[in-house]
């Protein structure tokens, strides 16, 4: 039985998953300067930050996002980037009124993304899953196909927020709304809602989306789609991963394949990622970026990793016992594998499976 | 397994009517004892009774695949869900009632009470107007009788106790039916089960229309 948790044994095979691909590791101090998420405040899940002056008087906040800080000390030279990391963020989660440290394991592949990149991140996102359980679903979108079908349909900034939420919700119905009240072309809501809904492998959907009303930058976007499927297609990932449209990232930051992966038995999602070159526009740098973040606390919310007892064995021991003899006796068990607390009374709130006390001659026996 | 959280009362049964039509039927539910979990292994289905305003937060947690909730609910808690079906039943409104008297002085901070604290804020930012949210948990009609408020914003479904409080409707906020909610994640391992109820119920609610 291992002593480690569901989330320390899946951090480990992460690490060492990224690694073997040539990813380095990436280490970053615990605090940035807060300027830098003021300035990309919808990139971050919550906006809530834990802050403090440094000795200069700059304002500085606890990270509560890693891909900021990667992409801001990305080099701007030829060539792809590609770095892992494993590191704590400070942030307040959605119905929660206080902070918590979050920890992420991920990677990021920055510069001269091409399509290989973009394949590989994807193989690695599937074997993450992979490594964490056997029953995984890794869901796929191009928000091309999207931003695509959104173009010609003639909404303000608001109401195609509010549609966008919409098709992140599968909600075909509030989609329909929007777009009967705010004359959209029928066959394009009916795509819309056709969109959201949409949900299945490639086979079943790459179809679909190709009998859609689609324009340059959709039929484009779809092409990629359906390489990216492709380079998956080897796997055995069978069955797994799955086309859907409800993975709708902040469009103000993702560019192309956007992607999120379940395992079953946590309730939430336990990886997501996409390709974000509009932030690496927005901050001034050149080429592409895709990447992806592992939530592996999320694992310890569920799977009880524990063994049934808290210690295998108990050595009881009092005034009177020699403690050179008591020391040699603990280790004996320790090296039959057993974890043994030593102790002067049997320990109230603990489970244990055996009882030792010591002879006169040093000997444990079962008490 | 499919864990089906329904709202207690009158709604909840509705609904189960309809999932009861759908291929989804567990007839221990209709005994009357005070039982909150029912199972029928038969059709691979576990009902719960729990209270309506707790719906979405058994469907958020995974507890419960999927759920009936009010429009109301998914809108003050925004929970991070699937909405997948209008059920087209449990239909009332959000409004704001105030004295059938009141005359609004836009110059002033209006004073709102409500159970809705979000949909509230939601509605008078979208106005520009500025408020001071008075949180009340139940009888939020008597608030404005009394000046602990100016106006109310709560559900209304026909009227009757606004008329009987001397409360009239100002404005109609948006209008509010039970919601067929799924979890994210559990709809990925459930697809087909949950996609043949929402097929059935999808039918059933056209026939109505």
């Amino acid at each position: 039985m291992s002593v480690m948790s569901k989330s320390e044994v899946t951090t480990s095979a992460l690490r060492d998953l990224y690694a073997s691909y040539g990813y380095a590791q990436y280490r970053m101090r615990k605090f940035e300067e807060y300027e830098l998420y003021v300035r990309n405040k919808s990139f971050l899940i919550s906006d809530h930050m834990i802050t403090f002056t440094d000795r200069e008087g700059r304002l500085m906040a606890l990270k509560p996002d890693v891909t900021l800080s990667i992409v801001k000390s990305a080099k701007d030279s030829e060539g792809v980037e590609k770095v892992y990391y494993h590191e704590s963020v400070y942030r307040v989660d959605k119905g929660s009124d206080s902070f918590h440290e979050i920890t992420q394991v991920g990677l990021e592949c920055i510069g001269d993304v091409d399509e290989y990149c973009v394949g590989e991140v994807l193989l690695l996102a599937q074997k993450s899953l992979s490594r964490i359980s056997e029953d995984y679903v890794l869901d796929i979108s191009h928000l091309g196909i999207l931003s695509d079908l959104l173009d010609g349909a003639g909404l303000s900034a608001e109401e195609e927020g509010k549609l966008l939420a919409c098709i992140g919700e599968k909600n075909s119905h509030g989609i329909a709304t929007i777009c009967r009240e705010n004359g959209v072309d029928e066959s394009k809501a009916a795509a819309l809602c056709r969109l959201a809904t949409l949900y299945g492998e490639a086979d079943s959907v790459l179809p679909v989306l190709a009998s859609m009303p689609l324009g340059e930058g959709g039929r484009a976007a779809l092409a990629a789609l359906s390489r990216a499927l492709n380079a998956l297609s080897g796997t055995d990932a069978r069955g797994r991963v799955r086309v859907d449209f409800s993975v709708v990232n902040d469009m103000n930051y993702y560019s192309g394949i956007v992607f999120r992966g379940f395992v079953a038995g946590v309730p939430a999602g336990v990886l997501s990622g996409g390709e974000y070159d509009y932030l690496l526009r927005k901050m001034g740098k050149r080429g592409g970026a895709i990447g992806f973040a592992v939530y592996p606390d999320l694992l310890d919310t569920v799977a009880d990793t524990r063994s049934a007892y808290d210690v295998d064995a108990v050595v009881l021991y009092d005034t009177n016992t020699d403690h050179a003899a008591l020391r040699a006796a603990v280790d004996r068990l320790i090296e039959e594998g057993k974890r043994v607390l030593a102790a002067r009374a049997l320990p109230e709130k603990k489970t244990y499976r055996e009882c030792y006390r010591l002879t006169e001659g040093g000997e444990p026996v079962h008490a | 397994m499919l864990n089906i959280a329904l709202p207690k009362g009158r709604l909840g049964e509705r609904v189960y009517s309809m999932f009861e039509k759908a291929g989804f039927a567990c007839p221990s539910i209709r005994e009357n004892n005070r039982r909150l979990i029912f199972e029928n292994e038969e059709c691979g289905v576990r009902y719960f009774w729990v209270k309506p305003s707790d719906v979405a937060i058994y469907v958020e947690r995974g507890a419960a695949d999927i759920g009936v909730a009010g429009k109301d609910i998914l809108l003050e808690y925004r929970p991070d869900v699937y909405e997948l079906l209008d059920l087209n039943t449990g239909k009332c409104r959000m409004a704001v009632a105030a004295k059938k008297d009141f005359r609004d002085d836009p110059a002033r901070r209006l004073r709102v009470a409500t159970k809705f604290g979000h949909i509230a804020e939601g509605y008078y930012a979208s106005l520009g107007r500025e408020i001071d949210i008075i949180h009340l948990n139940g009888s939020i009609e008597i608030a404005p009788i009394l000046g602990l408020s100016d106006v109310i914003v709560d559900i209304v479904e026909t009227g009757t106790t606004l008329k009987e409080n001397d409360l009239a409707v100002m404005e109609e906020i948006v209008p509010i039916s039970a919601r067929l909610i799924a979890n994210k994640a559990n709809f990925k391992f459930k697809c087909e089960p949950i996609e043949r109820l929402l097929a059935s119920l999808r039918e059933q609610v056209e026939e109505t229309k």
